[in-house]
Formats: C-alpha cells, structure tokens, sequence
C-alpha cells in the first residue's frame, strides 16, 4: 500500500468512482450517439441527404431527362440513380468538416481531449455518425428511385458490392471532411469551401451526364474523375448501364477495381495530411 | 440495479479508500499541482513566459491577470491540452508531458467558454461525459440526479442547454466536470460574464467543492473573485508570476490599512481633524469628499477614535477601516488595472 497515489488520497473523502477504461470502440460509439441525438433534435441538418437529392434527382430525371440520350436499358431516370447516389456520398466530407468545425469551434473537443479517452475517439465517432447519415441518403434516394422507376437488374451479390463500394467511398471521403474540418475555422467557411470544390467536382464527371458526347478534353478530366469510377460501377452491378465503350478512358473499362484502387490511394494520401491537420489543430 | 445500491457501493469505496489513508497521510507532503518554470511560445508572442507555483492538496490557487496575461494558456499546458515549449507540471504527481492519461484521469476542466452541448439536455450532457468516463450508467444516472439537485438544474435536467442562461450554462459545465469526482479541479475565469447573484451563486458551490478536499485552481480578472475564493493567489501580467502570496500578504504589500472618517457637515471638519490629530501620528484632510484618513494598524484604533467623536459634537456619516483591495494590489504592482473594460469583456 505505499504506492497509493496522491489522486486517490485527494478523494478518499468524497468517495471516487472507478474510472474504466473502456476502449476505442465503446468511447467512438458514445460520441456517435451524441452526434446521432443531433440530428434527432435538428432533423433539418438531414436535408442534404433527403430533400436535396431528391430534388435533384426529380430536376435532372425530369427536367434533362428528355434530352439526355443514355444506354440504359430503362431510359436516363435509372441511369441517373448511380450518379446521384456517387454525389450523396461523395458529400459525406462535407457531412464530416461541418460538424468538426463546429465541435472543433465550440471547444467540445477540447473537452473531449481533457478526458482519459483514446485521442481518436472523437474522430472516428463524428465518422461513425456521418457515415450513418450519408447512409440515410443512401435508403432515401433508393427509394426514391424505386418510385421513378429505378430498378437493380443485376445479382443480389453484385447489387450488396455496388452498396459496399459506395460504403468504402464514403470512408475515404471522412478524410478529406477531417481534413478540411480541422484546416477551417468557421463553419461558414467550411460550406463555402465544399460548395465551390465538391459541387464541380461532382459534376464534372458521369454523374449526370453522359461523357462520350463531351469535347476531348472534358471528356478526358471526367472520366480520370475518381467519382466517374465510382459512378460506373455501381451503374454496372445494379445492372442500369451496359459496359463502357472501349473509347472510354481505362478506370471505366475496369470500374470495380478503379474504384478501390481509388478508395486506397485517396485513404493514404489524405488521412495522414488530415491527421496532420487535425493534431495542429488542436495542439494549439 | 436501483439507486440506493449504488450509494451504497459509493460508500463502501468510501471507506475502502479512507482505509488506506493512513499510508497516505505521510506521503501528502506532494503538492496537488505543481508547475516548475513553464513557458509557452506561439511564434514570437511569449504567452507564458517562466511560470512556476505549487498547490497543496486541498487548497485553492487563484491565478490572477489581465485579458491576455496568459492564464488560458497556462491552464492549457496544466491539462495536457497544449505542450509546453519548457518546464514541467505535476497535476496529482502525474507529469502533464509524459503521462497525460493519469493526467486526465485526475483532474476536471471547465473551460473559458462554457463546453455544454448546446443541443444535449443537462442530464445527457452528464450521461455522455459520465460513459467516456467509464462509469456505470446507473452511478451516472443516480450520481448526475445528485448534481443536478446540487446545482439547482433538476427542473431544466431534460431540457437542451440551448435554453439555459449564462449561469446555468456554467453551472452544467461544472457538472459535468464532477461526474467523475475529479481530485483536482481547473476552472478558467468559471465565472466571466456572469451576473452578480449568478457570481456568488457560483462561489458557493466552488466552496463546497473545496470543503469536501478539492484542490482548485482556478483562474480569473477579477480581484474580487480571487480575494472570496483563494487561499493563495498569484498575479501574472505578459506571462510572468509578478507576486504571490495569500490575499491578506498581497494587500499588506502595497501599504497598510486607513481608518477614513467622513464628517457631515464642512465646517466641523477642521474641529475633526484637530480632535484627530491628538489621537493618532498623521492625518490626512480632504476637504471635497469632507474627509479626513489616518494610517490605522486595525480595530482597535477605529474604537479609539470612534469613542472619541461619539463624545464630542461633530456628526459624521461613516467611520471604518479601509484595506488596500486587489485592485489597488494590481495597479502598485503593474501600473495598470486589472478589472477588465466592458470592450474585453464582451469578447472575452
Ligand atoms: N493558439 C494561440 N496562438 C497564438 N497566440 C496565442 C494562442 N493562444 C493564446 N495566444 C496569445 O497568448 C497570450 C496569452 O493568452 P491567454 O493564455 O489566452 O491569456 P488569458 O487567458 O490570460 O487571457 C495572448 O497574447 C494571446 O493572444
Ligand atoms: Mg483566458
């Protein structure tokens, strides 16, 4: 008994509870819910991936739909599925930087960091959460699709990949959210930033429109688009668009493997420089 | 389980620790917190700048000092928020650089700005804090009622914090701090923005906290604060300790106690000052605030000069002895005041 540390002769008086360890997983997963009970009391911060995307679904599908010539087998409607589905998660970054910033800018997470919690519990419960969310645009523009006339033509297995795939992309896209998230200040900042980056980037690309008709050049940038990969898979499994032409640049030739290719190399090159990021950050 | 189970078990890990102080007790002599020469540069600005105190367990250091001294930044460092660029710091003789787990696990933190989650109820705020901690939900649930109770939240517990006031807020944020019974306590300027009652409100529970053996440090620009609360005090100004000692050392320091008579009408003032002078060594007579101040060494010279006048014709409208306040403690020392001007404080 005479190790007995002074943090424990300082409360002998009020009686101290026992402080538990309890890991990674239960400490993000506490977090999360915290984030997750947000969006209860603010069901508004869900119309990114519910209000939004329908609409943009219901504009394209029916305002360019007649004038898009596309090769799915039921017309651009359920050709456009894939596309609005690659944007929906592509916007889990944004989902991620709004709410760091926010926490970051309140001080929550330096209260967070006071604690004897493992440092990285609060980055991955504000993932765990934004996955979540970009997962509630995911059901919602499924089911919206259902209602245009969207169908999966392809197997059970290849349509659960296609799902899957979307799943990884959001993972990558937590690390450019933490990054941004721990680059700006303000969440206002935060929007303008990902309203004048994520927003091009999501268009120039074969989400909306297809890429052959494009002058060279364009066509050549949208179809290295990472999200292009992304787009053309998930269109190939669910069985909504024939195989790329042989025009067409080679990650869509291959879309399954671009995709994880690209999930990888975005994952590595991104998540150290938002670590990075993060650590300065909050290390001030 | 039910609640009372948990009190119980609360009380039982009562008496185990009580148990083992007696090996304890000889080996408090280790300070509660202890910081040797700090500093902290961010760039060229020299934030803080060679800060070093000790807190006795169970005691209460109040860091005194102006809008940008350094007391964040300190406080910072202490909780293992920020690494400091040299020096050392103990917080429940765990070293803030390289154990900053046993660090956290000891002390609680209220920040400058109120941490609350604005959308989280009060009784989930503490629910959130109290599983990060590890502790048992139903220790949380009777502990935090308990709080609650304590801090005057229970008719808001299950509102969101959005909807608190200022001292509510702060309030919850202490709360929140206590749910694992943290040995040792920082709170930064816990009271800045607060309305008076909301003040002393505020002071009360800091007082219970340290009469249950809390170590406090805690940081603040007002001198008032610091004179209620502490027990020792240290000023700093650019990120220098520029005096220490209790409240009363403090005051002594820059000059002794005035016994102030004010009479009430002007012309019995030169009668006054004459029947004075026979009383005391100096007198000092201003004639616009019909005042006359006369170096005091305490109460019994205001008896002495009190029974005189109470004999005599002249009326006064008070007679009292007058202490330095820290406010005239931080202009000897500094040249300039500390109580901060409506313009900081707004930002603050
Ligand atoms: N992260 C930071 N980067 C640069 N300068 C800082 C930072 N934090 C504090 N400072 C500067 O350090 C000084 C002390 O600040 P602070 O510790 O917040 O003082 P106080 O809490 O006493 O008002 C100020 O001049 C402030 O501008
Ligand atoms: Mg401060």
């Amino acid at each position: 008994m005479t190790d007995v540390d002074i943090s424990k002769a300082a409360t002998a008086a009020v009686g101290r509870p026992e402080i538990r360890n309890t890991g990674l997983l239960r400490q993000s997963l506490s977090i999360a819910k915290r984030n997750l009970i947000h969006i209860k009391r603010m069901p508004e911060m869900l119309m990114d991936v519910t209000i939004q995307p329908i609409m943009f679904v219901l504009l394209f599908a029916y305002v360019f739909g007649a004038s898009i010539d596309t090769d799915s087998p039921a017309g651009y409607r359920e050709w456009l599925m894939g596309g609005i589905m690659g944007q929906t998660i592509a916007f889990a970054s944004f989902i991620v930087a709004v709410g760091l910033t926010a926490d970051l800018d309140k001080g929550i997470v330096d209260r967070m960091r006071s604690l004897p919690i493992n440092p990285a519990a609060v980055l991955v419960g504000r993932s765990m959460s934004s996955l979540l969310h970009s997962s509630i645009g995911i059901v919602v523009m499924s089911v919206t699709g259902l209602f245009i006339g969207w169908r999966i033509r392809g197997s059970f297995l290849d349509a659960l990949l296609a799902y899957a795939l979307l799943l990884m992309w959001g993972f990558a896209m937590i690390w450019v959210g933490i990054l941004v998230g721990s680059a700006m200040r303000s969440v206002e900042a935060v929007n303008a930033l990902m309203f004048a980056t994520m927003f091009p980037i999501t268009f120039l690309a074969n989400t909306f429109a297809p890429t052959d008709p494009m002058p060279t050049w364009l066509r050549v940038v949208a179809e290295w688009n990472p999200i292009s990969s992304l787009v053309q898979a998930v269109r190939e499994l669910w069985g909504n668009s024939p195989a790329a032409p042989d025009s067409a640049a080679l990650p869509l030739q291959h879309p399954v493997l671009a995709t994880l290719i690209w999930t990888v190399v975005i994952t590595a090159i991104v998540a150290p420089l938002a670590l990075r990021a993060f650590g300065r950050r909050t290390a001030t | 389980m039910p609640r009372s189970d948990f009190r119980r078990d609360r009380d039982e890990s009562r008496m185990r620790l009580s148990a083992q102080t007696s090996s304890v007790g000889r080996m408090s002599s280790q300070p509660a917190i202890e910081a040797e020469d700090l500093v902290k540069h961010f760039g060229d600005t020299h934030a803080v700048d060679g800060v070093s105190f000790t807190v006795p367990e169970g005691s209460v250091l109040g860091m005194l000092g102006p809008n940008g001294a350094g007391k964040t930044t300190t406080v910072r460092m202490m909780t293992t928020l920020t690494k400091p660029t040299s020096g050392t710091a103990r917080v429940a003789g765990h070293d803030v650089v390289k154990e900053p787990a046993a660090v956290r696990s000891s002390m609680g933190l209220t920040g400058q700005a109120a941490t609350v989650d604005e959308l989280l109820t009060g009784r989930e705020n503490i629910r959130l804090i109290g599983s990060l901690y590890g502790l048992p939900s139903a220790y949380i649930r009777s502990y935090g009622d308990e709080l609650l109770e304590r801090f005057s939240l229970t008719e808001a517990a299950d509102r969101t914090a959005k909807t608190y006031s200022g001292g509510m807020r702060r309030r919850l944020d202490l709360a929140v701090s206590l749910v694992a019974t943290p040995p040792v306590l920082f709170l930064d300027e816990p009271t800045t923005g607060l309305d008076p009652r909301s003040r002393v409100e505020l002071w009360d529970v800091l007082r219970g906290l340290v009469k249950d053996g809390t170590t406090l440090l805690l940081t603040t620009q007002y001198l008032e604060e610091a004179d209620q609360l502490a027990d020792r005090i240290v000023v700093i100004d650019h990120g220098k300790v520029i005096a220490e000692g209790t409240p009363l050392e403090l005051k002594e320091q820059s000059g002794k106690a005035a016994l102030v008579v004010t009479v009430s009408h002007a012309d019995q003032l030169q009668t006054a000052a004459g029947l004075m002078r026979d009383l005391v060594d100096e007198i000092h007579v201003d004639e616009s605030a019909r005042q006359i101040t006369a170096p005091a060494e305490g109460l019994r010279d205001v008896h002495r000069v009190a029974t005189a006048f109470e004999s005599s014709e002249i009326v006064l409208d008070d007679l009292g002895l007058k202490r330095p306040s820290l406010d005239d403690v931080f202009l000897h020392l500094t040249g300039h005041r500390a109580e901060p001007t409506t313009e900081e404080e707004a930002t603050a």
